[in-house]
């Protein structure tokens, strides 16, 4: 009977405490449309966990990376959990402020396999500490408008056989339709220069944090011989991205094709250009190159408050097979998760390309993406080399002298 | 003699009284919020600034994990290849660009209103004052949209006439102008209504002296306007410094963090801000910071003394 008595007791007890520590609040702070993503798969995460409210809060990406860099300096308001975009994760790992997940009571290591391999290089830092699960990857991907190729007579696969095949197809193409091959030159810079990378090798630093920007770097001189061939030949239509004149060129076709990830379909269908639906293709990108271009992360911070919680929504929301398409299907999200990557919806083919079944393409481009190395003075190397970039483009300036250049000066301010 | 006696006994001490709080601390406490604000949000940055100049930090590693460095960070940006160079340089050359043609437009214009304009005065600044108080953001999506290339309204009135497109913001030595267009057109009135208001300092009786004297309206303006307006060109100049210096939201919007084509408008606070926040070396970004300060301590100072030497002299 006393036995039965504190069983009881001990049954009750145990009832109110796991209640009380369910009912909360997990703070998530994302970006947008990220939250999109999360909101889509909250009536399944509010199914599993009742008493677990998730308050997201939403910043444009630029305000949330200064607000998460604010915060973990202070740690003062940090949330509990913390999306990180790709072109932060390397920072963000290289500071102190959040959780190493290959620890206890994460033991991520046993997930890692799980994932789109390159991911998890993304967000190890040089300490070999892993600091967010990823949930979306961007594949790197060549869009092409095929009216207008069609129009040219320019045949896809032979132009994107090699960059010079490239770059006489848009020769072709500007005399035939009047459309320019690109937006800027600069765009085949930044897909050349993150193509075809040696193991061990970053964009512009290698793992052993050597500068690799400079004149002797035949990756480098390559990029922006190619940049500069392009507008001499008055190849490119000279317009920035996210600019209106981009989403101009997209919805009158002025520009025959675009360097990008695989999430720009999902922008172009949904409110760049929906009245081009049908007209776009995609392909590999040139000299059978794969990049990744783009990518979310999340992360605990070490000062956080619910992290057991936080660790559980993570888990939810990356490694959940159902979240992660509702994301992609509803948001253009492409799955991090590599079983995601297998359910029939990657065999349909997508009604904005044609019917071409593009999702298996990016998903063969994503699993033969090496892993980049990232480098804390990536940012800094970025900006410097893009401003000689313009320098060589606009001004005519020597190739050799402004790789120099860009050298001397980045290697001032990695220290 | 007895109605010299105080009218009102003196207040008993140590009694609590509204009157003697009023006047030993109510001073205090009313002035106080500013204080405290100053103290929070004015000083501590300051001299945390000076602080973190002299130390390597990532704020991502959090409070206290900061490298003493000395000079380094001060060494680093004076160094001649350095960026603090060029950005300092673009942010001197945009200045000039929209500075300089604000005063020469805005004297003459405000002697004009003062002169002639009077009954429609107090319409014409309010417009005038307009471009000042209306959202940087607003201001610079509306001159985006005037500078576009291809679907701008300047290219569209260049192509009436037969001229081809421009590159506002896209071709390198042009967007430096670009920018300085915004920023004179939003601070012109401004220091119109600042000499507006110096003008209208300066009494009627001198200039119906001069008019007896028959003097013509242009010997007026350079004879008494210009140097009766010293000290309110001095107030404008140093203001006109000033803001130029730190200019940041008009190219920061309008041709983005990295100030655009060729990083020439990239000025010395978006560079600060860029190495602080983007690169998150903060120590760097402060030292560049103290440095930016330094320059607009000397250039004011050279506004003063050129000031004070012309004034000595009149």
């Amino acid at each position: 009977m006393k036995k039965i008595a504190t069983l009881a007791l001990v049954t009750a007890l145990l009832a109110t405490t796991a209640h009380a520590q369910e009912k909360m609040t997990l703070n998530v702070a994302v970006f947008p449309s990220l939250d999109s993503s999360i909101k889509a798969i909250l009536p399944a995460w509010n199914k599993k966990y009742p008493n677990v409210a998730i308050k997201l809060q939403t910043q444009e990406i630029g305000d949330h990376h200064t607000a998460m860099t604010t915060a973990l300096a202070t740690g003062q308001g940090l949330p509990d959990v913390m999306a990180v975009e790709i072109g932060w994760v390397g920072k963000f790992a290289e500071g102190k402020g959040l959780e190493d997940m290959n620890k206890a009571p994460y033991n991520a290591a046993q997930y890692k396999k799980l994932f789109t391999p390159f991911t998890i290089a993304q967000a190890t830092s040089a300490d070999k500490r892993f600091v967010g699960m990823p949930t979306d990857i961007g594949p790197g991907t060549f869009l092409y408008r095929k009216d207008i190729l069609d129009k040219a007579g320019v045949k896809p696969e032979t132009m994107m056989k090699d960059w010079d095949s490239y770059i006489a197809a848009g020769k072709v193409i500007k005399a035939k339709t009047g459309a320019s091959l690109i937006n800027a030159a600069g765009g085949i810079y930044g897909v050349v220069s993150r193509t075809n990378l040696k193991p061990g090798e970053g964009i512009y630093f290698d793992s052993k944090n050597n500068l690799l920007v400079g004149p002797d770097n035949a990756r480098f001189v390559r990029a922006f011989t190619l940049a500069k061939q392009v507008r001499d030949a008055g190849l490119d239509a000279k317009i920035g991205e996210w600019s209106n004149e981009w989403y101009d060129a997209f919805k009158k076709g002025t520009v025959a094709t675009q360097f990008s990830g695989a999430w720009l379909t999902g922008a172009l269908q949904n409110w760049m250009a929906p009245d081009t639906k049908g007209l776009w293709r995609v392909q590999n990108l040139p000299e059978g190159g794969y990049a990744s271009w783009g990518g979310t992360f999340y992360a605990i911070p070490t000062a956080a408050k619910n992290k057991a919680m936080a660790w559980e929504f993570i888990k939810f929301m990356t490694l959940n097979q159902e979240a992660q398409l509702k994301a992609f299907t509803d948001n253009g999200a492409f799955p991090a998760l590599l079983t995601a990557q297998n359910d029939t919806i990657f065999s349909q083919g997508v009604p904005f390309l044609g019917d071409q079944k593009a999702r298996v393409l990016w998903r063969d481009a994503a699993r033969k993406t090496q892993p980049i190395d990232v480098n804390k003075y990536d940012s800094v190397a970025d900006q410097i080399v893009n401003t000689e970039l313009t320098n060589v483009l606009e001004q005519g300036k020597d190739i050799k002298k402004a790789l120099a250049d860009a050298r001397t000066q980045i290697l001032r301010r990695a220290r | 003699m007895q109605k010299h006696l105080p009218l009102t006994p003196s207040p008993p001490r140590r009694r609590w009284s509204y009157d003697r709080f009023q006047q030993r601390f109510a001073p205090y406490i009313f002035t106080s919020p500013f204080f405290i604000l100053f103290l929070i949000f004015g000083l501590f940055p300051l001299a945390f600034s000076l602080f973190l100049a002299f130390h390597l930090w990532n704020p991502l590693d959090g409070l206290g994990n900061w490298q003493y460095v000395g000079w380094e960070n001060f060494a680093l940006a004076l160094g001649a290849e350095d960026q603090f160079w060029v950005a300092l340089k673009n942010t001197v050359w945009i200045g000039l660009l929209a500075g300089i043609p604000q005063h020469l437009v805005a004297l003459p214009l405000a002697f004009i209103i003062n002169q002639s304009l009077r009954r429609w005065q107090g319409g014409i600044s309010t417009i005038l004052f307009l471009p000042y108080i209306t959202n940087a953001v607003a201001i610079t999506i509306v001159f985006g949209m005037l500078y576009s290339e291809n679907l701008g309204l300047l290219n569209y009135a260049l192509s009436v006439v037969g001229l081809g497109p421009v590159r506002w913001l896209a071709q390198p030595d042009l967007v430096p102008v670009s920018v300085a267009v915004v920023v004179f057109w939003r601070y012109v009135g401004w220091n119109v209504i600042l000499y507006l208001s110096g003008l209208q300092a300066i009494s009627e009786d001198v200039y119906e002296a001069a008019t007896v004297d028959g003097a013509t309206k242009v010997q007026k303006f350079f004879f008494i306007t210009l140097p009766l307006l010293r000290p309110m060109m001095f107030y404008a100049f140093t203001l006109t410094i000033v803001g130029n210096m730190q200019l940041f939201e008009e190219p920061f919007i309008m041709v983005g963090q990295a100030g655009g084509s060729g990083g020439t408008a990239l000025t010395s606070a978006m560079h600060i801000y860029n190495v602080a926040f983007r690169d998150l070396d903060m120590g760097y970004g402060s030292a560049m910071a103290w440095l930016l300060f330094l320059a607009i301590f000397v250039l004011s100072m050279i506004n003063n003394f050129l000031f004070s030497r012309d004034g000595g002299r009149s």
